[in-house]
């Protein structure tokens, strides 16, 4: 085999038939509201601790859509509600943070 | 949905070409890609269509591989287009001809832009008389040479010697199209058929007895993007684009593949190679790649040229299991001698993809 001095780019298309969405969809009839979120990542730019920890409300929500384990993440929120004062579509973001806990501690 | 309502919706899918009278310029990069091309483009359509397909020496590049490159302003791009305006203009003609896609699109975008900002238009005017003191008027019409070819393809059909049929079956040759990106997805009411429909290379398959395949990711870039592939730590991404494409197309079986935008008939070839080099898998059958064609190139074969005389020994995957599908005699001796029988040298031969 030759060696090109490059590789193929892993691929990074998201099939949504295989993503296990049951923890959004659960976390979805709680609190309605993550609807509304579109990603805008007001939330993120005003954390106090994800300079800190890498917590991030936009990476938390985005996860739970493509099934992935955001446990690690949510336990880096200090519950400081700042998320709650710049989201642009008014969501309960503090709420919103404890509801996520709370599925997984069930 | 009513009738007349449908009509109305496909008229805008449709696109007025021109008969006669072009001014015709050329390509970059597919001078080196696949040389025989052009040469035929001109041929097939002064020779074989009668056609008027005026050429002039002094045109340059486009600036379509700096501009998506990034490594040039917009404003020194359109001055660029201006002058080949200019030169239109000075030719005496209307009807602006290009044979690449990228400057297809290039060109497009110069004109919309100018339409919608009629001050930016001015400005060019006056940085083409500061640097060459040259006056341009716009083409009335702008259209890539796949759009000349389509418009004149049962003329070829026609004069056709071969058709796209297997000649032990009689059943016709499956192909998939794949249209640049630069020709229809920019600004698709500018393309036969749009960004939905694009219809110029499959009319051609049709009217030349093929059939067309469609597979999903049928309208998938072919992986160039330009900065993807020109820088090498890069590269991998257009590789993948390519290797999604091949792996979709893979399960249909195809037996040839037309493209009509320069750098797609170039990587869809050159990246079989790769694949088969790096992973030893190849996509054709009993070890060999899917041919990939431009449409002068099918066009030329159906119409009865020598497969060396339109450079199919430029190609990467062999062509041969293809021109034998059909019948098309050929001279394997022949292959790699050029003008005069002089001898071109032969290229190395992959290890896992069987060439000639």
């Amino acid at each position: 085999m030759i060696d090109f001095g490059f590789q193929k780019a892993k691929s990074s298309t998201v099939n949504l038939d295989n993503v296990d969405m049951r923890l959004y969809y659960a976390l979805a009839e709680k609190e309605p509201d993550i609807k509304r979120c579109m990603e805008c990542g007001s939330c993120t730019a005003a954390c106090t601790s994800g300079p800190f920890n890498g917590m991030s409300l936009r990476q938390v929500i985005h996860g739970l859509q493509r099934g992935t384990d955001v446990r690690q993440m949510v336990s880096g929120c200090m519950l400081c509600g700042k998320c709650s004062m710049v989201c642009p579509r008014g969501i309960n973001t503090r709420h919103l943070l404890l509801t996520i806990s709370r599925i997984y501690t069930k | 949905m009513i009738y007349q309502g449908k009509q109305k919706i496909w008229a805008d899918y449709q696109k007025e070409i021109p008969d006669d009278h072009w001014y015709y310029v050329r390509s970059c990069i597919r001078q080196n890609f696949f040389p025989g091309s052009e040469k035929m483009f001109t041929k097939i359509t002064r020779e074989d269509l009668g056609l008027d397909m005026y050429e002039n020496e002094h045109h340059t590049t486009c600036g379509g591989i700096a501009y998506h490159c990034d490594t040039i302003p917009q404003e020194t791009v359109m001055t660029i287009v201006a002058r080949q305006f200019a030169l239109m203009t000075e030719a005496g003609y209307e009807n602006y001809c290009c044979s690449c896609i990228t400057s297809f699109g290039n060109y497009i975008e110069t004109l919309e832009s100018w339409h919608e900002f009629p001050e930016l238009e001015a400005r060019i005017r006056e940085h083409l008389w500061k640097s060459c003191k040259r006056e341009f008027n716009k083409p009335k019409y702008v259209a890539h040479t796949s759009d000349v070819i389509y418009k004149h393809r049962n003329e070829i059909a026609e004069k056709a010697k071969f058709r796209l049929v297997d000649k032990n079956t009689g059943e016709p040759l499956r192909g998939v199209e794949h249209i640049g990106c630069h020709y229809n997805k920019m600004f698709p009411s500018k393309g036969v058929g749009g960004a939905e429909y694009p219809y110029v290379l499959c009319g051609m398959i049709e009217s030349w007895g093929g059939q067309v395949v469609d597979y999903p990711e049928r309208r998938h870039c072919c992986g160039y993007g330009f900065r993807q592939y020109h820088i090498r730590a890069n590269r991998g991404y257009s590789f993948a684009n390519t290797h999604k494409k091949f792996e979709s197309m893979e399960p249909y079986h195809p037996d040839f593949i037309l493209t009509n935008c320069p750098g797609c008939p170039y990587f869809l070839d050159r990246w079989q190679y790769v694949t088969a080099e790096t992973e030893g898998k190849t996509y054709g059958r009993n070890g060999y790649g899917i041919p990939v064609f431009t449409y002068e190139e099918l066009a030329s074969l159906v119409l009865g040229y020598d497969p060396w005389d339109i450079g199919l020994q430029l190609h990467q995957v062999a062509v041969e299991p293809f021109l034998d599908k059909i019948g098309i005699e050929y001279d394997p001796d022949a292959k790699y001698l050029g003008v005069n029988k002089k001898d071109i040298g032969r290229p190395s031969l992959p290890e896992h993809m069987v060439c000639f």
